[in-house]
């Protein structure tokens, strides 16, 4: 981007922090950023508490712990512990496809389960009713294999003691209970949920059954795939590769995950971590104490998978190596094709993301395999981490923006003027109502998968679905009657 | 609703809110005044002197077994004592389980919406210790209680209580319409008790309505679960809470906006009166041995 553009793009930053107050405008000016090629980082400060009066995007421990993590483990009962509302409003919201079962019988993740406290639980303290759910979880769901205790707000308000529960009622079952306290009132985003939910995972599943499950067979190519949660599939579309490649996927962590394949985690030679952000506790956790080595992937768009394919299969021997060699050779020719039905319609074309985990860096090049170019990014809760590994895929003169209000991105979305803008169920109105066509990054819109090659065929149709839509054409400001069918470039276009 | 007076007794645990209130009840409803009492303490003994008994069935205790205050009648909550004084407990969990604090919540909206006040010259507050969360300030939060009064005696802690309850009711003085009515100083007999109780009532920017005497026939009374007004009505003590009913009746509209002080104020005046010692700056942290030697 040249030194004009850049220039344009620091004083959008300055023209949107001056709607602020002073106070306000000081403190959200440090998470926003005009990256710099060569710079260290992203520059923008992370993980602090949002601002009360703006409208943050950020979610709560409980949607980190329970939404993320524990939910999609498919035989497991997760009680959602407390009034009926965290669980019902967040009922199904991110599409953790699961495999075999029976809903209700050996499989749960799509059903909502809650201790429901009333007046009474808060007065007089709800582990007794904590302890008689168990029971009824227990009578009605006789195959589950383990049961979370997922902590909502009040719970840890009036002090209940969910661990004394969990055990006692661990002994009495015969089964792993697992108690979470992912109180959303606790840390400033959903990120202090995916670390207590980690803790968690490590405390009560991974390390008392390390030593245990006399029925593993190891074996030199067992492979843990850790912070992948199947979203519409995506999980079943990276195992697929790995397989094919000749590696044996021990567990698939959380998504599609059963009990066994957590308690198997300090089995596996190695770890492939996609959402870094979700699940590197327990990376570090089975490095330090297993001494399992871990390795980040990306699975998003052909080049980054060819990438990922070969550095996985660097760690191991020739026989892994040949098998990256040949998945990529078989694969490449249908990626090849997506690109040429695709490109055509989507060169040139500008994305706005402001997304979670991992998403804001990591589509960057599955864009790119489009012709597409990711000009505005950002993250709802991430660290200095993922900033940090941020700067591996984004171009000089991307705006960065970390913990972006509704305001901001509306300001950013009308100053910029992106072909496409992807982001959250939340965002999603407000911006087509803009004139922007709109995909959701954190649910694919109700699509996906989106990893792996056959994530890239269903990924590249639906950012065309989106950006060639013909209503965008039809869109005309009623005080304009004149304008033309064809929207004007943007001008920051021109620009370049 | 109209003539309503709503009044709410606080102080330092184990003070003699209780018994203090209690007697000072009986002794208006001697003089034809229509009483309710609603305990605001999880043990739930706020009536028995009243009521004869050892402890009632509260509120939540029966919500409980019924399985909330929706399932209840007023009627089942409520009891009838001497001279017609109706009572309530709100109780609350056993200590360490739970949140007593949102059960006062409860059981207050509770009697509310079902006509506990209906007809009454009089509601009474007694709640426990310190207000010590927002579900034990929610007797002197809008609409509640107008004229709070604090039990204290001429002790430190009972003093720090006393300032403590007064900046709660500070801060709902503002936003609803409750007043500090005055100090009650319950006698313990320590040093110039009264100057003390008075002193700290000023600075307070209140008053100390009344100085009750500490008097065994109290203790006696209670051992029968009786307020010494029906025990022994025509002792002096049973005079002292008739003087004292009396006066919070005439009280009515007077209370004023509490100005508590800071603890250093609070200490400083301890010392002026010889309950705190100056401290010894020199000995701060100072092992035995590193003193001896």
């Amino acid at each position: 981007m040249d030194a004009e553009a850049k220039e344009s793009r620091k004083q959008l930053v300055a023209d949107v922090l001056s709607g602020y107050p002073e106070k306000t405008a000081k403190k959200r000016g440090k998470h926003i950023n005009v990256y710099e090629d060569g710079d260290s980082d992203c520059g923008v400060k992370s993980n602090i508490k949002s601002i009360p009066g703006v409208m943050t995007v950020r979610g709560c421990a409980y949607a980190g712990a329970k939404g993320v993590v524990w939910g999609p483990i498919k035989d497991m009962v997760h009680i959602s512990h407390g009034p009926v509302g965290c669980g019902q409003y967040s009922w199904g919201q991110r599409r953790n496809y699961v495999s075999g079962g029976k809903m209700g019988v050996n499989s749960w993740v799509v059903m909502q389960i809650t201790s429901d406290f009333q007046e009474k639980d808060i007065v007089f303290g709800g582990d007794k009713k904590l302890d008689k759910v168990i029971n009824e979880v227990e009578e009605m769901f006789p195959l589950n294999r383990g049961i979370s205790v997922m902590s909502e707000c009040p719970v840890g308000l009036i002090g209940d003691d969910i661990e004394a529960v969990a055990k006692r009622k661990s002994k009495e079952i015969g089964k792993p209970v697992a108690p979470v306290r992912c109180e959303g009132f606790r840390g400033v985003s959903q990120s202090l949920g995916h670390h207590v939910a980690n803790d968690v995972m490590r405390d009560w599943l991974v390390d008392p059954a390390a030593g245990k499950t006399p029925n593993f067979e190891p074996g030199p190519y067992d492979v843990l795939l850790i912070g992948d949660y199947n979203i519409g599939g995506d999980g079943w579309a990276s195992r697929m590769l790995l397989e094919e490649m000749g590696l044996n996927i021990v567990g698939q962590w959380s998504g599609d995950a059963s009990v066994a394949e957590i308690e198997n985690g300090s089995k596996a030679k190695m770890v492939l971590i996609h959402c870094y952000r979700s699940m590197n506790y327990i990376c570090r956790h089975l490095e330090e104490k297993y001494g399992i080595p871990w390795l980040e992937f990306n699975f998003f768009g052909p080049t980054r998978i060819a990438m990922s394919l070969r550095a996985i299969a660097e760690k191991f021997d020739d026989k892994i190596k040949e098998g990256a060699e040949r998945v990529i050779a078989k694969y490449q020719p249908m990626a090849d094709a997506v690109v040429a039905k695709y490109k055509p319609r989507l060169e040139g074309k500008k994305a706005m993301l402001y997304v979670g985990g991992l998403r804001p860096r990591h589509v960057s090049d599955a864009y790119a395999d489009l012709g597409m170019e990711v000009t505005a990014t950002g993250y709802e809760f991430a660290h200095a981490d993922d900033y940090q590994r941020t700067t591996h895929y984004i171009k000089d003169g991307t705006l960065v923006y970390d913990d972006a209000s509704e305001y901001e991105l509306e300001r950013f979305a009308q100053g910029i003027k992106p072909d496409l803008v992807c982001s959250g169920i939340k965002e999603k109105y407000g911006t087509q109502k803009l004139g922007f066509p709109f995909r959701q990054l954190h649910s694919w819109d109700y699509s996906g998968p989106y990893h792996g090659y056959d994530g890239f065929a269903v990924f590249a149709r639906d950012m065309d679905l989106a950006v060639n839509n013909p209503v965008w054409k039809m869109i005309k400001a009623p005080w304009k009657p004149a304008e033309p069918a064809e929207p004007a470039k943007p001008a920051e276009e021109a620009a370049e | 609703m109209e003539g309503l007076r709503q009044v709410a007794f606080y102080g330092k645990g184990g003070i003699g809110k209780s018994t203090t209130s209690q007697n000072t009840l009986a002794a208006l409803a001697e003089m034809g005044q229509k009483i309710l009492i609603v305990g605001c303490d999880p043990k739930a003994d706020s009536t028995r002197l009243i009521l004869h008994a050892k402890a009632q069935n509260s509120v939540l205790s029966l919500a409980a077994e019924a399985g909330s205050v929706e399932d209840l009648d007023i009627e089942d909550v409520l009891k009838v004592g001497y001279k017609g004084i109706r009572c309530v407990e709100s109780g609350g969990p056993e200590p360490g389980v739970g949140c007593a604090g949102r059960g006062v919540i409860t059981s207050i909206n509770f009697l509310e919406e079902n006509g506990a006040y209906d007809g009454m010259d009089y509601v009474s507050y007694d709640v426990l210790g310190d207000v010590v969360c927002g579900g034990f300030a929610m007797p002197i939060r809008e609409n509640k209680a107008q004229e709070i009064y604090i039990v204290m005696s001429g002790e430190m802690m009972a003093l720090y209580a006393a300032n403590n309850i007064s900046r709660g009711v500070l801060k709902y003085a503002s936003s609803g319409g409750v007043r500090l009515g005055g100090l009650i100083c319950n006698s313990r007999m320590t040093d110039k008790e009264l100057d003390l109780s008075e002193a700290m009532a000023k600075k307070l920017g209140s008053k100390l309505i009344h100085f009750v005497p500490r008097d065994n026939i109290v203790q006696q009374a209670e051992l029968r679960r009786m307020t010494v007004i029906e025990y022994d009505p025509e002792c002096k003590q049973a005079q002292e809470y008739r003087a004292l009913a009396k006066k919070i009746h005439e009280n009515k509209g007077k209370g004023t906006i509490p100005t508590p002080i800071t603890m250093d104020e609070l200490e400083d005046m301890l010392m002026e009166f010889g309950i705190l010692k100056p401290e010894d700056e020199t000995i701060v942290g100072q092992t035995k041995k590193a003193t001896v030697a």
